[in-house]
């Protein structure tokens, strides 16, 4: 069975019309059994509390004060140490009637008896304990009415059968009683109908009670879940990080050794080769050019993958290469001390190398500003061309692109462009993830 | 000419040993990692070493620290990098030191084996061989004040020069006379403040020392 939660109970109740509704909860049904079961079932554990802390002041009931004080420190003690056998089956058993998963309580969880004072730290402890020794008792009447509107309705509405058996003389018979017993029976099953809804109403108030008091706080809640997937999202964009430096080392070691080393002997071929054919000649020759072709291709591929200078002497070598690379004039100045995290260093590599890439296909700029500068725990790059500007993050995937992956590590990217120029993009990473 | 090669990829130092055999060069010996590259020049003492900047077992820069130590051990030994990709940065370590007798030129230009070899010759008699990539990163690492001075085809003309090639070398890839080249070698001189220097590979030296300087 899914888990399930509040929210989901309140829409499925919304969803069906009011006889359809009267239909689920009719005396026969399968909810109404169900409820009712689960109601009952709550009423031990939920004395539970109160029986175990009573026990010792029914066992030995002392008027000294000192004895008083002794055995309400025991009872204090007693009640730390039965909250979390009692929240696990509770728990247990939301989840094996209801399929309701209730949150576990972190620090609650899993602690063994000797860790006790230590949940006293834990936030959610007083709401536990509003649970099991306030909330709970009132719930187990909400059982026990359960238990009595289904008994009594059973009762009266079984009295005409009763009356029916009994013979004509005796004081209580079909015939001299017709009316009472008939408005008896119409109560009794008036009670059976009854029943499933205060079932029904136990069980919800019970489960509200059980996620609102055993359950983690909604905010804490909350605020768990955005660490958590923060967390999950560093590792996430780490493992792509770490891809691309795989794959780069792959096509390194494999790929372009064998392509060097195909174009070497095509090369050797071509230079000592003597007596052939000029068609075959010319074949080698031709696919000499090709093989160096394809590997100045995939070197400008891998390169902008993960440079290897990149992880060895940080962003202004690696920039400085791709500054060099590019056919338009490029004033580069880099100050990053000390080195951001190799996933930020990463990011910012990717982010002007492809913004110049960009530049270059696209601005038809003469002269290209690139700044990279760490102020405290922020890396600001600044991307400034003087190209026709016009530039439009809609418009293609490669602002997109770029934009993503600096949202990624919770980077903002901002580019001014107006049409005629000058385009500046604006980055700001932070270096502490 | 008695060379060793530092390679880790295995099927590319086949090709070079056979490249370099076929070609007239003894290969004293091929290695695939720094440390042992480092062993075989203190025990083989070559005219020259081909070195893989990326090598176990970090694979970064090892080829290049150990191109350092080897400048520092044994500078008689000439030292040719070879790099999947040219990093500006690695060579102003190179240059750094002593520029002679030091090459670094991406791994493509093994290819082009005529090209190639005559750069390991250059190297092994005490001269230099800069990738176009690596100059062009150089150009535009230095600061410009000076180098915008020089008119496009000064440009081109220290370009070469810093590649390591020869006056002739440079007139043959311009098509033009030698003495022209000469001319513009003379004016980038006067242009970029340079003590005059006679003969091809000290005015290299000169060149490398004013772009691999600081500033």
């Amino acid at each position: 069975m899914a888990p399930r939660h509040l929210w989901q109970y309140g829409s499925f109740m919304a969803s069906i019309s009011p006889v359809r509704h009267a239909f689920a909860h009719a005396p026969w049904s399968r909810a109404a059994w169900r409820d009712t079961v689960f109601a009952v079932s709550g009423v031990p554990l939920q004395f539970a509390g109160w029986t175990i802390l009573g026990l010792p002041w029914t066992l030995w009931t002392p008027v000294n004060v000192t004895p008083i004080l002794f055995l309400t420190g025991c009872t204090i003690v007693l009640a730390l140490l039965v909250m979390v056998p009692l929240t696990s089956a509770q728990r247990e058993r939301f989840w094996a009637m209801l399929g309701l998963d209730v949150p576990p309580l972190p620090g609650l969880e899993g602690r063994r008896w000797w860790n006790t004072p230590r949940d006293l730290r834990v936030p959610g402890l007083w709401r536990v304990l509003r649970y099991h020794l306030l909330i709970g008792p009132m719930l187990a009447f909400g059982g026990l009415l359960t238990c009595a509107t289904w008994a009594a309705g059973v009762l009266l509405a079984g009295i005409g059968t009763y009356a029916w058996a009994l013979p004509d003389t005796s004081v209580f018979s079909l015939s001299t009683h017709a009316i009472r017993i008939g408005l008896l029976t119409a109560l009794g099953v008036l009670l059976l109908l009854a029943a499933p809804w205060v079932a029904a109403a136990t069980r919800n108030l019970d489960a509200r009670a059980a996620l609102a008091l055993l359950g983690p706080d909604r905010a804490e809640e909350l605020e768990r879940r955005v660490e958590d997937l923060a967390e999950k999202r560093a590792s996430v964009v780490d493992a792509a990080d770490l891809e691309r430096r795989r794959i780069e080392r792959d096509l390194h070691d494999g790929a372009q050794q064998r392509l060097v080393s195909m174009a070497m002997n095509l090369g050797l071929a071509r230079e000592t080769l003597t007596g052939v054919p000029d068609e075959a000649m010319r074949v080698i020759v031709e696919a000499h050019e090709e093989a160096k072709e394809a590997l100045t291709e995939l070197r400008n591929l891998v390169r902008g993958l993960h440079p290897a200078v990149l992880e060895d002497r940080g962003l202004d070598a690696a920039l400085s290469g791709v500054a060099a690379r590019v056919p338009v004039p490029v004033r580069l100045s880099v100050r990053v001390e000390p080195r951001a995290s190799s996933t930020v260093e990463a990011v910012a590599y990717f982010v002007v190398s492809e913004t110049l890439t960009n530049i270059v296909k696209h601005a038809r700029a003469t002269a290209v500003d690139v700044e990279v500068a760490r102020t405290g725990d922020v890396l600001g790059l600044k991307v400034v061309d003087d190209g026709v500007g016009g530039a439009d993050p809609a418009g293609g995937t490669g602002l997109l692109g770029l934009a993503r992956r600096v949202r990624s590590v919770d980077g903002t990217f901002r580019i001014a462009s107006p049409a005629g120029g000058p385009t500046t993009v604006t980055v700001e990473l932070p270096c502490a993830l | 000419m008695r060379i060793v090669i530092a390679e880790d990829s295995v099927l590319l130092r086949a090709g070079l040993i056979k490249l370099l055999e076929t070609s007239g060069f003894e290969v004293a010996a091929a290695v695939g990692d720094a440390d042992a590259l480092l062993a075989a020049v203190r025990e083989h003492r070559p005219d020259a070493a081909i070195v893989d900047v990326r090598m176990p077992p970090g694979f970064t820069d090892e080829g290049v620290r150990a191109a350092l130590v080897m400048r520092r051990e044994s500078p008689e030994v000439a030292v040719l990098l070879l790099s999947q990709y040219v990093e500006e940065r690695y060579a102003a370590d190179l240059l750094s030191t002593n520029t002679s007798g030091v090459g670094y030129l991406l791994k493509d230009r093994v290819a082009d084996v005529a090209a190639f070899l005559d750069a390991l010759r250059r190297v092994a008699a005490g001269g230099t061989a800069l990738d176009p990539e690596v100059v062009s990163q150089l150009l535009l690492r230095r600061n410009r004040g000076p180098l915008d001075r020089l008119t496009p085809r000064e440009r081109e003309v220290l370009g070469l020069m810093a590649e390591g090639r020869s006056n002739a070398g440079i007139a043959a890839a311009l098509v033009v006379s030698e003495s022209a080249v000469a001319k513009h070698i003379n004016s980038i001189f006067a242009k970029l403040d340079l003590p005059h220097a006679e003969g091809d590979h000290r005015r290299v030296l000169a060149v490398l020392h004013f772009l691999g300087g600081d500033t």
